[in-house]
């Protein structure tokens, strides 16, 4: 609502919890530069050792999908059960596959 | 994503201006079904009100919270304690700024929430409007505000706004070391010399009405309750709470031989239940208003420490820009 | 009482080694005391959660190294004794740490040149012969390279900032400047230990320090000093008129209720 030019701009984190995890979003922070943007998202985001690995982003450069288009997106993949290995039948016999 | 380009809510109305109550059937059937409600989804402008109102209160409260606790940072009086104290203030400052970046999803700046915060537009905690004298209440503060705080938080995890409910687990699972902090500093008290004692009883005469006060008026004169339980912001309602806080603190008052400072309180074997006398509302109500001991203290801290960045803003905003400006003539060259 | 910890292979003064605990501990713990008295009134709420970051990291070292020299005097002191219960001319630390917070631009200028020797410092005493000195200085010397990045970045933030933010940290320079001279100081007992290979000769990390503090210095567009007289007292315990303030405020619970435990 208010965009006010002294405000610093707003940084997305995402943080890899653990060796071989995958990056969260979790929060976000502001700051004026990406070191900022890093050393904040540690010193708020990570005080017990959460993370071993931080990205930070600009809000204003992610693109996120439209929730009103939410059917369009991802109706189509609910019906595509052939990308799913039980839609195949092996015989039993052939064991784990 | 958590963009506040994105969730311009002038052009979400203008798109479903003519379905407006299908679009609300929907999204109540969402919240029915336990769905969570994501900052770019439709909701109602009042829900988004609500929420702003609330999570900005809600984080306020972290932020103003720092100062009666940080009133004795410097005086604590052991190296352990003084860690301690230093990593919980510290905390309520992080919680402070997971909930800003929630109530942000929702279209709000964290600027304008610290504006309204030391303008007297938004209100926090009025427990924060007491005083802290004595050692003690840093154990006080820890075993019965924040005990009352988690008390309060923990069904906002389940809370039908996925940012709040997102927030309010990473705070309760830190939170949970705060309480015991605190109820460690009065056990070390109450098994000391008599004067330890004395300040610590001292200390739950002070704090135990604003304590149980915290969780709001009653049920029946509660303004917004209603609505934000049907929404799912809220999940319990204040006098269920404040029953539950009652019950578990009152055992933890005795264990340390502590008498709470309510003649009217007693056991009721029936139920199970503390029974306890009546509040105080106009105490409350005066606090609120502004009336409280520290309330001027609280925000001119604010005020003083809001004025103090804006300098530093500044000029971290200007080198951003001279780096930008020399990059780019650095490409253009 | 012998200290478990101590390397009996060493042959050093006991109290010279105690001294230096005193020296590196008194110095973490007052500049840890004065990063915490920002906690609810930094300047911007995300730089108040680092401020107390680096605080908690000092008092950590603080707290090893008090504990320490409690082993090494042997005569029963604890952190808590060593830290509540001296008076100002029984502390060791730097001149420059007990200054008053000012603002921000003083504390960060402080924290930087204070880092840029405590860095390199902490990484010589990781091979002390003093074990147990090189095993706090190997913990400590991850957190000091934390708070040089940190400091570093702010303080060419507010040298090229704007005209306000640069006239602050260059007036925090020059004030600060003449207390970086004691870092670099010895005395007889300091250079017993540095014979000893427990300490290092301060000297020899100051050829690292002007590189950092000539390197930020001109990133953030900051006229470094003209070395003139150097202020100095921390090793004969002859402070500033704000240590003894300081240590009424942080003990004033211990002295008022003597002997208890909490």
């Amino acid at each position: 609502m208010s965009d006010k030019s002294s405000d610093s701009p707003i940084w997305e984190v995402f943080i890899r919890s653990k060796n071989g995890l995958s990056h969260n979003h979790v929060g976000s922070v502001h700051a004026t530069d990406k070191e900022m943007a890093l050393q904040n998202a540690r010193d708020v985001y990570t005080r017990r050792a959460e993370g071993t690995s931080i990205w930070v982003v600009l809000s204003s450069d992610i693109a996120a999908s439209d929730p009103m288009n939410k059917d369009e997106l991802f109706e189509p993949g609910s019906d595509k059960i052939y990308r799913h290995p039980t839609f195949y039948d092996i015989p039993d016999e052939v064991g784990h596959m | 994503m958590y963009t506040q380009a994105l969730n311009d809510p002038a052009n979400k109305i203008a798109n479903v201006a003519e379905d407006d109550e299908e679009q609300y059937a929907r999204f109540m059937a969402r919240i029915d079904a336990d769905e969570k409600i994501e900052p770019n989804d439709w909701m109602p402008d009042s829900y988004r009100k609500t929420l702003i109102r609330q999570i900005s209160q809600h984080a306020n409260s972290e932020i103003i919270g720092m100062l009666p606790e940080g009133n004795w940072n410097t005086r604590a009086p052991t190296l352990r304690r003084k860690a301690t104290l230093l990593a919980k203030i510290q905390d309520e400052g992080g919680h402070g700024l997971y909930l800003y970046s929630a109530a942000e999803t929702l279209g709000i700046s964290r600027e304008e929430m610290e504006h309204q915060l030391i303008t007297g537009k938004a209100r926090y905690s009025s427990i924060f409007n007491y005083p802290t004298l004595s050692w003690a209440d840093i154990g006080t503060i820890g075993w019965l505000v924040d005990g009352a705080a988690i008390m309060n938080q923990i069904p906002l995890c389940r809370c039908s706004f996925g940012p709040y409910a997102r927030a309010m687990v990473r705070v309760c699972k830190e939170e949970s070391f705060h309480q015991r902090q605190g109820y460690e500093i009065l056990l070390a008290l109450c098994n000391g010399s008599d004067e330890q004692k004395e300040m610590a009883q001292d200390s739950i005469n002070r704090w135990w009405w604003p304590s149980i006060m915290m969780f709001g008026p009653h049920d029946t004169d509660s303004t917004h309750s209603d609505q934000s339980m049907a929404w799912k912001i809220k999940r319990i309602s204040n006098d269920d709470l404040r029953q539950k806080f009652i019950d578990a603190t009152v055992p933890q008052a005795h264990f340390l031989g502590l008498e709470i400072p309510d003649p009217d309180m007693k056991y009721n074997e029936e139920t199970g239940h503390w029974e306890f006398g009546e509040i105080d509302w106009d105490e409350f109500k005066q606090v609120l208003a502004g009336n409280g001991p520290c309330n001027r203290e609280r925000l001119a801290a604010r005020t003083q420490a809001f004025e103090d960045g804006k300098w530093v803003q500044e000029a971290a905003l200007a080198h951003a820009n001279k780096q930008a400006a020399r990059a780019a003539s650095k490409e253009a060259a | 009482m012998m200290a478990a910890n101590i390397d009996e292979t060493v042959k050093v003064d006991r109290e010279a080694l105690f001294q230096l605990a005193l020296r590196l501990g008194d110095t973490s713990l007052i500049l840890g005391h004065r990063l915490s008295e920002w906690a609810g009134h930094a300047p911007i709420l995300d730089e108040d959660i680092a401020l107390s970051n680096l605080g908690l990291d000092l008092i950590g070292q603080a707290r090893s190294f008090l504990t320490y020299a409690g082993e090494v005097e042997g005569r029963g002191r604890d952190e808590d004794t060593l830290a509540y219960l001296r008076n100002a001319p029984e502390y060791r630390n730097l001149l420059m740490v007990e200054l008053p917070r000012g603002d921000f631009a003083f504390t960060m200028m402080r924290q930087f040149l204070f880092s840029a020797f405590q860095l390199p410092l902490y990484q010589k005493l990781m091979q002390s012969r003093d074990k147990t000195l090189a095993a706090i200085s190997a913990k400590a010397e991850k957190e000091m390279a934390y708070h040089l990045r940190h400091s570093s970045q702010w303080v060419v933030r507010l040298g090229d900032g704007t005209e306000e933010s640069h006239q602050r940290v260059q007036n925090a320079l020059n004030t600060l400047w003449t207390y970086t001279g004691e870092m670099f100081e010895t005395d007889a007992s300091l250079k017993a230990l540095i014979e000893a290979g427990v300490y290092c000769d301060p000297a020899s990390i100051r050829d690292i320090w002007n590189k950092t503090i000539n390197d930020v210095l001109e990133q953030a567009t900051l006229t470094r000093p003209e070395t003139g007289w150097m202020q100095s007292g921390s090793l004969s315990g002859r402070h500033s008129e704000h240590l003894s303030h300081l240590l009424a405020e942080m003990q004033s619970v211990q002295r008022a209720y003597p002997g208890l435990k909490w």
